[in-house]
């Protein structure tokens, strides 16, 4: 995936200024970086729904968006988007066909994310945490090359979170490349490669460990801190 | 257009109104109810015959276009509609599969009130009741197919609510039904003209009038269907892949 010199404006806003960065298949890149900097409008750009200014963003060697991707990207919006009036065995059948994924593809996904005893629930009765399960588990669904999956780990408890990373990985060591955004930096130590944002810039595109070194901090909320501080004096 | 994504979206619209039965109830009952209502405010079968037609054409026609257009904006607000639009489906067929959905409640719907009128409220009609409940159904359509294209210009469900009044009831003022569109002013039987209910209206009446159709009847069926279908193309197009 190549992003160049991406620019989109929202209204009078300009969200992501200028941005430009690559991401290797197969890894596992988080996307960080508080609330409001442009993680989902990057994302959506990603997927092709987002309004471009002007840039360019290539996904496995296609325009974002066009139409030899449309099965090869799997995508779980930040406010889960499942049909509340289905069960969840009914929402995910109805997307796996507009996927043309195989029938066994919904019990297979149910079970990756851990959803197997709440398979006949309505959705709209799910908790949270369930509901953000079953949002992450259409996404999984029919062989997706790129998942982009905005915040999937918020409001899970840490047992449920280890599982879902440990997922990520397996898949991201069967070749898929997975973009995940998440406004906590513990989770930033699980990703291969860390892209940090804030205010619609990109302030590093780097390994953890690079990052830390780089910094002199132990953690990463701490690298993030003095990546900040250094632009601020910069500017 | 890809046959299997509109059913598939069908299927899934069709199983979403399963998991709400009272609204199937309301949706299926309604229509029949108000022309039971309508039978013992006119109290004589003779007025109620000479405007019931009209109302078997008027009443799923709002019905339907209220339901569409909560609906579809629902689809619109929520992240689904963002959703699916990074996949496979193409724009009609997702608008193709709303429209196969809610032509089957419709074709129930349509189906209920005729048999009542008919059978208990002594409807009495010269054509061929089957044509009748077609045109019905057909009018039903197109309530469903401009629920889907105003859905496009609400952004909250109050927004689509107050669609009705300005989309459905000038077009019931003007149909013919409260006063015959010969001896509107000008301008308003221009518009009357416009407006694809009147040509519903008079589709229905011809039919119930006389068994004999002649050219204006095709003619009046070709209209409904066709501004059925623009409107099917009109909701299409508002539709986008990318958004602000």
């Amino acid at each position: 995936m190549v992003v160049e010199n991406l620019r989109v404006r929202r209204g009078t806003r300009m969200v992501l200024h200028d941005l430009s960065f690559e991401v290797p298949r197969g890894s596992v890149t988080g996307l960080l970086g508080p609330s409001g900097c442009g993680k989902t409008t990057l994302m959506r750009s990603v997927v092709g729904v987002q309004i471009v200014e002007s840039g360019t963003v290539t996904v496995l060697g296609h325009p974002a968006g066009s139409a030899p991707l449309r099965d090869k990207i799997g995508y779980a919006t930040q406010s889960p988007s499942v049909y509340a009036d289905l069960t969840v065995n009914e929402a995910l059948r109805y997307f796996a066909s507009i996927l043309r994924a195989p029938a066994g593809d919904v019990a297979r996904v149910v079970a990756e994310v851990g959803l197997g005893t709440h398979a006949d629930h309505v959705v709209g009765q799910l908790s949270g945490g369930q509901l953000t399960r079953a949002s992450l588990a259409v996404a999984l669904l029919g062989k997706p090359e790129l998942l982009v999956l905005d915040e999937p780990t918020v409001g899970l408890d840490p047992v449920l979170r280890e599982d879902l990373w440990a997922l990520f990985h397996r898949l991201a060591d069967r070749g898929v490349t997975l973009l995940v955004s998440s406004h906590v930096m513990d989770e930033a130590a699980r990703c291969q490669r860390l892209l940090l944002m804030r205010e619609g810039r990109i302030l590093a595109d780097d390994t953890p460990d690079a990052l830390r070194t780089s910094t002199g901090a132990d953690d990463l909320e701490q690298a993030f801190l003095s990546l900040v501080r250094r632009q601020e004096t910069l500017a | 257009m890809n046959i299997t994504f509109a059913l598939a979206t069908a299927h899934r619209i069709l199983t979403q109104l399963r998991h709400d039965r009272r609204t199937v109830a309301m949706m299926v009952l309604v229509p029949s109810l108000l022309m039971i209502l309508l039978r013992y405010v006119f109290n004589t079968e003779q007025a109620f015959s000479a405007a019931a037609p009209a109302l078997l054409a008027v009443f799923p026609f709002a019905i339907m276009f209220i339901v569409t257009s909560i609906t579809t904006l629902r689809e619109r607000t929520t992240a689904t509609l963002e959703r699916l639009m990074t996949m496979p489906i193409g724009k009609f067929d997702l608008l193709a599969g709303y429209a196969i959905a809610f032509g089957v409640v419709a074709v129930l719907q349509v189906a209920v009130a005729t048999a009542i009128s008919l059978t208990w409220l002594g409807l009495e009609i010269d054509g061929s009741v089957l044509l009748l409940v077609l045109i019905a159904m057909l009018d039903a359509l197109l309530g469903t197919a401009l629920g889907l294209f105003v859905s496009a210009f609400a952004r909250t469900e109050f927004q689509a609510v107050q669609f009705m009044p300005l989309i459905v009831m000038p077009q019931i003022l003007l149909c013919g039904l409260f006063a015959p569109r010969e001896s509107m002013t000008p301008v308003l039987e221009w518009l009357s003209n416009v407006m694809p209910l009147s040509y519903a209206v008079e589709t229905l009446e011809s039919v119930t009038r006389s068994n004999e159709l002649d050219g204006t009847f095709a003619r009046d069926l070709v209209i409904v269907a066709g501004s059925g279908l623009l409107a099917l193309i009109l909701g299409a197009a508002t539709l986008r892949r990318r958004t602000p």
